[in-house]
């Protein structure tokens, strides 16, 4: 990790020339959501330490360490985001790539591969996840591109590749759990620092379209923190008042109460950090319940996969790793609809 | 303890993103015999790397010859990590590889074994050859320690070369040693049972 940031900051010079001027990249009022959030975390830190140290019986250690594994991984996308929003939009993707990486890493290890999917697999992280990132990198005018290569070109390159490889065993569902990793993991997530060269507009008081010239650096640490917001908040409100548990077979804790609940007070939360965003408090509102209801499904959808594959969490998996998909998934599901609705809400509102 | 060694086992444990559990055992500089399952040609760098620096320096993998003399990458590569090679093709009765690695090692070195010969194609492990009761029989001071590794066969299957960087898991076992008086092929089958139980663990 020190590593990472060391590199990153290491090429700032390189990168900071190339990142466009003419947007705000950090304001006032996103180093005030920077500097609450941080707040927060540091009191979490606080409570979790007190927590681990409570005599047995008070506090149940399952639950004590899974508080605090959470906090640990809410500091690595804070200590990210933070890293991203100093050094400027291309060591923010680079950051983001590689928690892509690791995340595929995780889900390709999960999934079962055949011998002749080595090559295939090759391509996939060393040609077409780098390329996928660095096409992000190189801004919004190569959307067109980094939105079909996946997708589109991936879709029918891999396919044949294994193909190629003339192995026909279980051919369609080879291809097909190679492709939903790298959607999930690679395509999805690199909508997040996408985010952060995304042409806005907003309507000016006499109704005319101008561009928005708020903190993008803010509008994805917004994103993030939505995201996350709803995990908990949909936990805590299913632990509270949860009873009628949605799929059991898929996830046994996840409830329509708390379902309901998280993303009515996600809706809550979206109203009150409107003033980073280019919605509006209504636009804010719609658009913080869009990226609840998402990383609900997002959390669903990994968990079928998870229960599929007769594993609880990727960071059992292989015993020992911290499971970067199980904290991502949400964020991975919630990326692309936030990215596309954005410019869609923000001319609305 | 070269910049060399250190710089490619950090490589390798990148590579291999390799989990490493010590499981009823402690990482000693004391002298072991380290046995594993063998799926790929990664294991015994692997394997290598994970060990604590202290332990690394005081071990030596064992492997072909005819594979890492090939070409200078491989040969440099096996120089860096201190391997000892073994001559598969001129196998001697006075030349033993047993007899060899019991001089080399002297009372200094730990030694990485892959009892099972060749890298294992097929799910089960094959049955294991008899160099580790031999060095047990010869030697009854080392410790025989079982390691399992686990899908290091997808990071770098047989025949490829390139690998690709899944996540692996080394578990690392209690030592065991030759009873007085036992067969060889009771012996053999423990110490493959020894491994495969590492690997529900």
């Amino acid at each position: 990790m020190f590593g990472t940031v060391l590199a990153c900051w290491l090429s700032t010079p390189l990168l900071l020339g190339v990142a466009t001027p003419d947007q705000t990249w950090l304001n006032t009022r996103s180093y005030w959501l920077l500097g609450v959030v941080l707040a927060v975390l540091a009191g979490a830190y606080v409570v979790g330490r007190l927590l681990r140290k409570q005599p047995e019986g008070t506090v149940h250690p399952a639950l004590a360490r899974a508080f605090n594994e959470r906090i640990r991984a809410w500091w690595m996308m804070a200590a990210i985001l933070v890293a991203g929003c100093l050094l400027g939009y291309h060591a923010t993707v680079f950051l983001f790539f590689l928690v892509s990486f690791w995340a595929l890493r995780e889900f390709i290890t999960m999934t079962p591969t055949r011998r002749s999917d080595h090559r295939t697999l090759f391509w996939v992280f060393f040609v077409i996840a780098p390329a996928h990132y660095v096409l992000v990198g190189m801004g919004e005018q190569y959307y067109q591109v980094y939105s079909t290569m996946i997708p589109v070109f991936g879709w029918f390159a891999l396919p044949a590749r294994i193909a190629f490889s003339g192995d026909a065993k279980r051919f369609l569902e080879r291809s097909a759990k190679i492709l939903a990793g790298l959607i999930i993991c690679v395509y999805a997530l690199s909508y997040a620092p996408a985010l952060l060269d995304l042409t806005l507009e907003v309507r000016t008081e006499g109704g005319e379209l101008t561009p928005w010239t708020g903190s993008r650096a803010g509008l994805l640490f917004y994103f993030v923190l939505l995201v996350q917001l709803s995990d908990v908040l949909q936990y805590a409100w299913g632990k509270l008042i949860g009873r009628h548990v949605i799929a059991p077979n898929i996830n046994a804790s996840r409830t329509w109460e708390g379902f309901c609940g998280g993303v009515a007070s996600t809706t809550v939360f979206g109203v009150l950090l409107y003033w980073v965003t280019p919605f509006g408090v209504w636009g804010s509102a719609c658009m913080a319940m869009v990226v609840a209801v998402m990383g609900f499904a997002g959390g669903m959808t990994m968990s079928a996969i998870k229960r599929d594959r007769g594993v609880k969490d990727y960071g059992t998996l292989i015993q020992g790793h911290a499971g970067v998909l199980d904290r991502i998934d949400s964020i991975c599901f919630a990326a692309p609809v936030f990215f596309h609705l954005a410019p869609l809400i923000s001319r609305i509102a | 303890m070269n910049v060399t060694a250190n710089v490619l086992a950090l490589i390798a444990k990148l590579l291999s993103g390799a989990t490493v559990r010590w499981v009823d055992c402690q990482p000693d500089t004391c002298q072991r015999v380290y046995f594993a399952n063998h799926t790929s040609h990664l294991d015994a760098l692997v394997l290598w790397s994970s060990l604590p620096k202290n332990v690394r320096v005081r071990t030596r993998p064992v492997a072909a010859k005819d594979y890492w003399e090939k070409g200078w990458v491989r040969r440099y590569m096996a120089k860096n990590f201190n391997v000892l090679l073994i001559d598969r093709q001129k196998i001697k009765v006075h030349q033993s590889p047993v007899e060899l690695m019991i001089r080399e090692i002297r009372d200094e070195y730990s030694l990485i074994v892959f009892p099972e010969g060749a890298r294992n194609v097929g799910e089960e492990m094959a049955e294991f050859k008899s160099g580790l009761y031999y060095l047990g029989k010869k030697r009854p001071d080392l410790e025989l320690v079982p390691v399992y590794i686990d899908n290091m066969n997808r990071v770098l299957p047989r025949g490829e070369f390139l690998p690709v960087p899944l996540l692996s898991c080394i578990t690392i076992g209690p030592p065991m040693w030759l009873e007085t008086g036992e067969p060889k092929f009771e012996f053999l089958q423990r110490a493959r049972e020894a491994v495969r139980r590492l690997k529900d663990i």
